[in-house]
């Protein structure tokens, strides 16, 4: 309660006064922050609470009468192997994209066609599900029906192909859509950020417009891109309704993406199980939802990594 | 100086004379400009119209167009121009062939969302419950009730932390606990929402047992996924504020929560508003916390705190996936819901942009 300048000289103290009114705001914010500490702690806490009665149970009374680890697995499986998909599909159109913005479109225009790509991360993922099963599997039938005639000889196209599209390959591109709008995002800040005079000395060289991207543009931006693309992972890993609905299910591991019977992925798993689950049952789903938690968290934090020391680098900020 | 410049080019000349004619001194035609039009022009009636004509499908032709295109146009340039002038080409075209790829689903999504949704995008749809409702008729009003208040209450309990823990972050936080705020907003942001879906569950189930479903386990869950996002876009605005309008206000003697409260939060309030909705446009479409936590029903529950509650999204997952008899009716009010979703998250992605700007700080 010290007053802000002395009133009788009219002389201001040197640093900024503690009133009450400060010491509040500041542990009012500091609170809030410990609060959202707290959350996550909480998260995590009682994950481990609810999925501990999975892990001691004998494997007999667990649904299936699998062990944990052998009920898991395929659902790890299928989860990655769907976002692998999404991730190699949407890496090469995302930095497509991210560069069509920042380095071909008109300057005037490339804004507006930034928030368009923008709003595909606004739709809902549920709406993604019902595209993915009524339009893009159906849609998908041909060009399965023409990869397992042509490249059937592989694992992945071996078919029998599904009549109704919904395979792990329309999962794995839905996901590709939902995910290309984070690595375009992430990849469009980094590619703005190039030094302009590298751009400019590449160009004055007689450099193409393609030759001073590959030098001065894509060595600048790797690291974000790499970034962009672990973001865009970590969400096509955590993404729900979309596999559930889209994906039609069976259980066994297989790397044929075209055929109707397809591993599920944790958390479409979770998502389709746990409304009709009741005891152990939910216990192990909370389980297979923790083990999603930390992949995720694995992952989200290389991605921010990253980020991180490139920023230290950059000297963009 | 101008010996030097005459000796060089006497060397220049000499080497001219006796080596391989560099290609510089051809001089490079360039294709004429209307040409990449033409020949897009060309495949496309010729190899699109051809597939087309053969009773193909319209991707098809497509596709088939832009790998000819491309493939001609490389050829043509390389030709004309040279090996690097036709890679820069093929390069445009692929990439802006990229960014048309990417424009296809968000259209396509859209005419099939509004050409599946309109049927049964009435007046009953808004104002009548599934209570009772067997086949055709009904209505998502429930729903939509059900929605705004799970997500209300969710904004409610959000904003107040998100704000604060941003202004903590960047106003105070400079020590261990704020780089460590930092470091787990990040991680909170990768979240799955099945995840925040099962923390809610596994939370009140300790306390109400296995079986508890209501509207505020749903808020808790979005809770969990729209903090860390309102964190992140009022932490971005909030170092945009100049220094030295936060230096002038101490200069003036004001103490810092009045600098922060009248100066600097006053000064960024456009983008905070706009990023708030944003966040709210996040979780407002989430199918998979609420799946989890507060179910789905057919009546109206208007109390959070009491049983299952319906909502948009949940509510066009069932009807397209457990549909009753007849199938049509349901499935029409799932593509009618996924539509309000979509308007509604649309409708809150334009208001923040137009909050954004009616609110921004004018420059100079």
């Amino acid at each position: 309660m010290t007053s802000t300048t002395d009133a009788a000289t009219g002389r201001p103290t040197a640093r900024p006064v503690l009133q009450v009114g400060d010491r509040v705001f500041v542990n009012l914010t500091r609170g809030a922050g410990v609060l959202l500490l707290v959350v996550l702690a909480g998260v995590a806490v009682f994950l481990i609470a609810e999925a501990v009665p999975a892990l001691i149970a004998p494997s007999d009374e667990l649904p299936g009468g699998l062990t944990l680890i052998a009920y898991i697995a395929p659902l790890v499986f299928g989860t990655i192997l769907s976002a692998a998909i999404a991730l190699v599909v949407a890496t090469p159109l995302g930095v497509g994209v991210a560069l069509f913005i920042s380095h071909y479109a008109p300057l005037r225009i490339a804004q507006p066609l930034a928030y368009l790509v923008d709003l595909l991360a606004a739709v809902p993922s549920i709406v993604y599900g019902l595209w993915g099963a009524a339009v893009l599997g159906p849609a998908s039938v041909g060009l399965a029906t023409w990869l397992n005639e042509w490249f059937g000889w592989l694992p992945f196209f071996a078919g029998p192909v599904s009549a109704t599209g919904r395979t792990m390959l329309v999962a794995g591109l839905v996901l590709a859509v939902m995910i290309l709008p984070i690595i375009t995002a992430v990849s469009r800040e980094v590619f703005r950020q190039t030094p302009k005079l590298h751009e400019e000395a590449a160009l004055a060289l007689g450099a193409t417009r393609w030759e001073m991207i590959r030098m001065a543009v894509l060595p600048f931006g790797r690291s974000g891109v790499i970034s962009g693309a672990m973001l865009g992972l970590g969400r096509a890993l955590g993404e729900t309704m979309a596999v559930a609905i889209v994906l039609s299910v069976s259980g066994g591991v297989t790397l044929n993406l075209i055929s109707s019977g397809n591993p599920s992925t944790i958390a479409a798993n979770i998502a389709l199980q746990f409304p009709e689950s009741s005891g152990l049952a939910v216990n192990t789903l909370i389980a297979s939802g923790l083990v999603l938690f930390v992949i995720t968290l694995l992952v989200n934090a290389a991605a921010r990594a990253i980020v991180n020391r490139r920023r230290e680098f950059s000297g963009a900020n | 100086m101008s010996t030097g410049i005459g000796n060089a080019r006497r060397e220049a000349d000499t080497e001219l004379a006796t080596g391989p004619l560099p290609s510089i001194t051809s001089p490079v035609r360039p294709l004429p400009d209307g040409s990449p039009w033409g020949i897009l022009g060309t495949t496309a009636v010729v190899v699109g119209g051809g597939t087309l004509l053969l009773g193909h499908g319209v991707g098809l032709a497509v596709t088939l167009t832009a790998v000819v295109y491309a493939a001609a146009m490389y050829g043509v340039a390389r030709v004309v121009e040279g090996p690097r002038k036709a890679m820069d080409r093929l390069v445009t075209i692929l990439v802006t062939a990229a960014f048309l790829v990417a424009l296809a689903p968000l259209v396509s999504v859209v005419a099939t969302v509004v050409a599946n949704g309109v049927a049964r995008f009435d007046v009953e749809f808004f104002t009548y419950s599934m209570r009772g409702v067997v086949g055709a008729g009904g209505g998502a009003y429930h729903a939509v009730l059900g929605t705004l208040i799970i997500t209300a209450i969710a904004a409610v309990l959000s904003i107040p932390v998100g704000l604060l823990t941003a202004v903590y972050l960047v106003e105070y936080g400079r020590g261990k606990l704020g780089r460590a705020i930092t470091f787990f907003v990040d991680v909170m942001t990768g979240v799955p929402s099945i995840v925040a879906g099962l923390f809610a569950f596994a939370l009140f189930a300790l306390f109400f047992g296995p079986g508890v479903r209501m509207g505020f386990m749903g808020s808790v869950a979005l809770c969990v996924l729209m903090i860390p996002v309102v964190v992140r876009s009022t932490e971005e605005l909030l170092k945009i504020v100049p220094n030295e309008l936060r230096e002038a206000a101490y200069a003036l003697g004001v103490p810092k929560w009045r600098t922060i409260t009248k100066v600097v939060i006053p000064t960024s309030v456009a983008g905070i508003a706009s990023g708030v909705t944003l966040a709210i446009a996040r979780v407002v479409g989430e199918t998979a916390p609420l799946l989890i936590a507060v179910g789905i029903t057919t009546g109206v529950n208007l109390n959070p705190f009491d049983g299952r509650m319906a909502t948009l999204p949940v509510f066009s997952y069932y009807s397209y996936v457990a549909p009753g008899v007849p199938r049509e009716p349901f499935l029409d009010r799932a593509w009618t819901a996924a539509l309000v979703l979509i308007i509604l998250v649309m409708a809150l992605n334009l208001l923040a942009r137009l909050v954004a700007r009616a609110f921004a700080p004018k420059t100079n």
